[in-house]
């Protein structure tokens, strides 16, 4: 691999080498919290800034971590890091929180973080990975969005709260779609993000067999 | 020392653990404050908008921190009441109210009692002994200097909770003075599905518990609670609209558990005695 540089680093994951629609990692939690484009905007940046703060963290002590224990190094110090955004999320954006609840607490669990933590920041230095790391988190960042207004408009005809399609049991005109709201429409948004996505880039399509 | 060496295992393992408790535990210290203030204040938020003197409304101006608390100061008293025989405890050494935690209680042995009752429950096995009351004096002329108006109780806030579908709904309940017009309800924690059973947030639904013109009554006339969520719509013509909510649609299980826990909270075993000491 060629030396990366630091501009494709941080923009190569948006679309180019997106974590949920080709590395197709951490897709759970997109499906979780993107029922409102409040939580799911929350639920991108702290994903965004703990990736990137894992990253460089890691990266930093890579040339200390020994080889037996680095997964459980890299995890304790991921935990860490979303306690952190747990706590910070109840001191100062406490209604959002709510919402979230316990899925902050599940970005530990988020495979992207940790993907890009052994993939990446093993192998470069902090500075690159940093960046890496607020890279695939935009990435992660641009689907949660994009899914989060989809299903916030279709499923309660509002965006942010306020309301853009007038629904019928409010007196207006539109029907909501219940289905928007369940977790398996978040899976045909993918679905359908990553068709058009492959069809602007066919390079990123499998070849068969 | 190597670093795959077992001492250098430890060692890292060592240090690391030690960097990352002190950053999770300062963290924690740091910010309790805030969110402890942050707590408080949504409780006082929600008790304030059960009796409908703050808006939820997501279309007017949300009210400030500052005003919701200066308005619970000065329109709310509490008092921790003993629901099995409706007496009030006084605050005092044995019962300061500013250490007591209903939910806590109702987690303990010897704070808490068996739910023994015939008909709905909260879905739980055990509740609190005491509880508080939330009572909403009339507001203060302060122009007039008029005394007269003061001690006197215009609603109570009753706090209840109770199994829905994925989750305990912790809310309030406001009775009017009469004892059994309800005057609306909320939830400030719950973790149903939103858009669905999450939809006891849905201000136009909490709407109907606060209806002024056709008030929602949670007793019939023999005292018996009556007030249920429905499955389907009320229909307006039924004698029984008084005493009837819309269910949410879609969220069956959610609804049932709101009108089995309301009805709980209301009767023998919750807030009946209580409810019943101050209007006799």
């Amino acid at each position: 691999m060629a030396e990366p540089k630091p501009k494709e680093v941080l923009l190569n994951p948006l679309f180019n080498d997106n974590p949920i629609a080709l590395q197709v990692l951490g897709i759970c939690s997109a499906l979780a919290v993107t029922t409102k484009l409040e939580t799911a905007v929350t639920m991108a940046i702290a994903v965004t800034v703990v990736t990137a703060l894992a990253s460089a963290s890691v990266s930093m002590i890579r040339k200390w971590i020994p080889n037996s224990i680095r997964i459980i190094v890299q995890m304790t110090i991921i935990a860490s890091l979303v306690i952190v955004v747990d706590e910070v999320l109840k001191a100062f954006a406490y209604d959002v929180s709510k919402t979230m609840s316990v899925f902050v607490g599940l970005i530990i669990t988020n495979c992207i973080v940790m993907g890009r933590a052994e993939a990446f920041a093993m192998k470069e230095g902090p500075w690159l990975s940093l960046l890496d790391g607020i890279g695939n988190g935009l990435g992660y960042s641009l689907i949660l969005v994009v899914i989060g207004f989809v299903r916030e408009l279709t499923g309660s005809g509002k965006l942010w709260g306020h309301v853009i399609l007038p629904l019928t049991r409010d007196g207006g005109w539109y029907e909501p779609n219940g289905m928007m709201l369940l977790a398996p429409s978040a899976f045909f948004i993918i679905g359908i993000f990553i068709w058009v996505l492959r069809t602007v880039k066919p390079a990123q399509v499998e070849t068969e067999g | 020392m190597g670093r795959d060496s077992t001492l250098g295992t430890l060692l890292v393992a060592l240090v690391l653990c030690v960097v990352c408790s002190v950053l999770v535990s300062s963290a924690a210290v740091l910010l309790r404050p805030l969110q402890e203030a942050n707590k408080k204040l949504d409780k006082r938020k929600n008790i304030l908008a059960a009796a409908g003197l703050v808006s939820t409304n997501p279309a007017d101006k949300k009210a400030t921190p500052d005003e919701i608390n200066a308005r619970f100061q000065a329109r709310v008293r509490r008092v921790l009441v003993d629901l099995a025989s409706g007496d009030v405890v006084p605050d005092s050494e044995e019962h300061p109210y500013d250490q007591y935690d209903a939910r806590e209680a109702a987690d303990t042995q010897e704070g808490s009692v068996e739910i023994q009752t015939d008909g709905p429950t909260n879905g739980r096995d055990r509740r609190e002994k005491l509880a508080f009351v939330y009572l909403v004096m009339k507001e203060k002329n302060d122009e007039k200097n008029d005394t007269k108006n003061n001690g006197e109780v215009t609603q109570y806030v009753l706090p209840i909770y109770g199994k829905g579908l994925w989750s305990t709904l912790y809310g309030f309940i406001a009775i009017d003075a009469d004892g059994k017009t309800i005057r609306g309800i909320t939830f400030y924690e719950h973790g149903e599905t939103p858009g669905l059973g999450g939809e006891v947030d849905n201000q136009s639904w909490k709407n109907q518990w606060s209806d002024k013109e056709h008030p929602k009554l949670a007793f019939d006339d023999q005292g018996n609670v009556a007030i249920e969520v429905i499955k389907g719509s009320v229909d307006p013509n039924s004698d029984e609209v008084a005493h009837q909510i819309d269910g949410l649609s879609g969220a069956t299980i959610t609804s049932r558990g709101v009108s089995d826990f309301v009805q709980y909270w209301l009767g023998d075993d919750g807030f009946g005695p209580y409810l019943k000491n101050q209007t006799n």
